[in-house]
């Protein structure tokens, strides 16, 4: 199983955010899209960074007035990033083993979507669960012999 | 509240593909309590099953027995199969909304993941999709002609589909015998001169991906030797490495082609050797255009940020004699007409199921997909079940909140008469049980599991009898 795959069950909507956007507009769209990370990308569109809410925890830990400062300012910059061709297998180890829930995907050069951990896990499960249904049919088939 | 679900106006659903996915899909409907709901299922060919029949390689003819609990899904009075009818060609999207309040799609996936490199259109290069199509009888396919006066024949990609195809090539006559195999198909293959097939991974054992009990089962054929240069069988630091967080099942597989690196051949008729760290980048053709030769390059791997091993070429090459060639890297769905479609997947794009429209987003009224063109090409049967369910989910929501289709016509009576109309020689499950009881009593006469129909015309005319 491969990211594509995963990628061809989501809507493929980007929720991106611009560095010099507040932070409260960051937790207006994370809401409202109910949604764990915005990508934070420039005017070009290049990925500058990613923006969890783990992040906005973190900082608002240490400091109440987080709202009004620029999203730049408490993004994750260095951004670890997938490609469509990666095993899920090999993307849920690294991400369980490095602790990060969202991996964006590029795709020459383009950004083209992310996927989380709940996305990964969920593939692992339904591949899991067809083998059980594949047999589970077999033995309903048998009782119709 | 919507009045539609009830005795008086049953909620009428088509479901465009009649595969597992789709059979799945109406059990789920069916068992649906609070609304009462008919299904009209629809394939373009006159059987069922999709690739249960037409992909499933006929030496597993235990996996294809599934078909007995999708029968008893038919024998739902609320259920009716209109086979040989085909969305495109008999009827047209506008059709079934002028007929149906929900129309699903699972109409699985139609061809083949294209390759690319040069000598691709040699004659002799082939897509696996057509061989397993032709193999199992698909009349689409049942005059495709694959030349197997050739001794020598690659078969590019290591998942179950290139496996099977490197199995049925491997197979006795006494081992095909025993299957459902197309006539035809089975009358070629005897005389096939093939003596050696190469099955071409372009990463290593540990990335295969063929499951265990395939790999397996490679190793025990009658009169074919199966082979792994002991070379491409052991793994590379990072394969190592990863083998620590891979499942049972994986471990499994790799012990299983380690096994096969150790034997010798023992003198058997053919040959199948198992290759890993090997792209093709060029096939070579002789002076009528046929396939003789394919170019491979030794690859490497290594670790992408996100941590999944890929190949990347060396300087190292090989050329190996090749007269056939079957590319199996995979299958790819194709657009229906009028129905959205995401051509980087190759899937209808969705969201829980609700068709979505690739501009905005937003859900389509009315329909919805499931099964491999949701989803695109991977997964076994019983995958579609969840699948299929998730999408269930989404119509009965629907449905409970009235965002229906509103069809002119709403009763199954007019929508029996104008497929009809459409296509006089439609096909029902009552047609299907006497094709099916044709098939097994013709496979009984010959000592086989049984004998298909593989021309629509045969069908049609046995059916009139
Ligand atoms: C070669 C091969 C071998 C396999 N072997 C196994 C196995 O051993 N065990 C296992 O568990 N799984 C196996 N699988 C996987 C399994 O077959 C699939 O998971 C499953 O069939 C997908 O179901 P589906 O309903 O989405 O599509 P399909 O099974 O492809 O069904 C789609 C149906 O839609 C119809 N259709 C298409 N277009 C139209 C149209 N325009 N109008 C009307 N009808 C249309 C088609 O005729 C077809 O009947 C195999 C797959 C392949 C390719
Ligand atoms: N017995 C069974 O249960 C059974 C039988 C048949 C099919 N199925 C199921 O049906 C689904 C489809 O099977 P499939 O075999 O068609 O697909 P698959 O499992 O996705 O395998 C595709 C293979 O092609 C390779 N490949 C892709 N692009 C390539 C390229 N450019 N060059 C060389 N190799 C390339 C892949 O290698 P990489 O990994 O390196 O990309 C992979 O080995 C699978 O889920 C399968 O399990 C099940």
């Amino acid at each position: 199983m491969k990211v594509r795959n995963i990628l061809a069950t989501k809507k493929g909507q980007l929720a991106t955010i611009g560095p010099d956007e507040p932070v409260r507009r960051a937790i207006a769209m994370l809401a409202a899209s109910r949604i764990g990370a915005l990508l934070v990308t420039d005017e070009a569109g290049a990925l500058v960074g990613i923006l969890s809410e783990r992040d906005i925890v973190r900082s608002a830990a240490s400091d109440e007035n987080l709202f009004d400062r620029p999203v730049g300012e408490i993004m994750t910059r260095e951004v670890i990033v997938g490609m469509p061709q990666d095993d899920v297998i090999a993307v849920a180890h690294t991400m369980l083993e490095r602790r990060f829930r969202h991996l964006p995907i590029m795709d020459e050069g383009k950004l083209i979507g992310i996927i989380s951990i709940g996305d990964v896990l969920k593939t692992q499960r339904d591949a899991y669960r067809g083998e059980v249904d594949t047999l589970e049919t077999m033995i309903i088939a048998e009782g119709e012999e | 509240m919507s009045l539609i679900g009830t005795a008086a106006q049953p909620l009428r659903v088509a479901i465009i593909g009649a595969g597992p996915a789709g059979f799945y899909a109406a059990e789920r409907l069916f068992k649906e309590t609070e609304l009462v709901i008919e299904v009209d299922m629809f394939d373009r060919l006159p059987t069922p099953f999709g690739l249960v029949r037409n992909g499933v390689a006929p030496d597993h003819q235990k996996i294809k027995s599934v078909t007995a609990a999708f029968d008893r899904i038919a024998n739902n009075p609320r259920f009716r199969f209109f086979g040989n009818v085909e969305l495109g060609r008999d009827l047209s999207l506008d059709d079934f909304k002028a007929n149906y309040h929900q129309i699903l799609f699972s109409t699985g996936a139609q061809t083949d993941r294209p390759l690319g490199i040069p000598g691709d259109e040699l004659i002799g290069s082939h897509p696996a999709t057509e061989f397993v199509a032709w193999y199992n009888g698909h009349p689409d396919f049942r005059d495709c002609q694959f030349d197997l006066t050739q001794e020598r024949v690659a078969v590019i990609g290591v998942g179950n589909v290139a496996i099977d195809v490197a199995r049925i090539l491997c197979r006795t006559q006494e081992e095909l015998m025993k299957t459902d195999i197309a006539d035809y198909a089975l009358e070629a293959l005897s005389k096939s001169q093939v003596k050696e097939v190469y099955i071409l991974g372009r990463r290593g054992p540990a990335q295969a991906a063929f499951t265990a009990p395939e790999a397996k089962e490679l190793g025990e054929m009658a009169d074919c030797d199966t082979l792994v240069p002991p070379a491409e069988a052991e793994l590379d630091p990072l394969s190592l490495a990863s083998m620590a967080s891979a499942d049972r099942a994986d471990v499994r597989k790799v012990e299983i082609i380690q096994e096969l690196s150790h034997r010798q051949p023992t003198g058997k008729a053919k040959r199948l050797t198992l290759r890993f760290l090997v792209s093709p980048t060029e096939l070579i053709g002789d002076e009528a255009g046929h396939v003789k030769q394919m170019k491979l390059v030794h690859n490497e791997l290594y670790a992408t940020d996100a941590g999944s091993l890929r190949s990347r070429s060396t300087d190292r090459t090989e050329t190996l004699d090749v007269g056939l060639v079957f590319r199996s890297i995979g299958y790819r769905g194709v657009p229906l007409p009028g129905v959205p479609f995401n051509d980087s997947w190759g899937v209808i794009p969705n969201d829980a199921g609700r068709v979505i429209d690739m501009q905005t987003k937003e859900p389509v009224c009315g329909l919805y997909t499931a099964g491999w063109i949701k989803r695109g090409p991977t997964g076994v049967i019983g995958t579609n079940k969840p699948d299929a369910a998730e999408t269930v989910e989404s119509m009965l929501e629907d449905a409970r909140n009235g965002d229906l289709l509103a069809p002119a016509h709403a009763t199954s009576e007019s929508a029996a008469a104008f497929v009809l109309e459409r296509q006089p020689e439609l096909v029902t499950y009552a047609d299907w049980k006497q094709l099916d009881a044709m098939e097994l009593n013709k496979g009984k006469e010959q000592g086989r599991p049984r004998v298909k129909f593989t021309r629509i015309e045969d069908m049609l005319a046995a059916l009139r009898e």
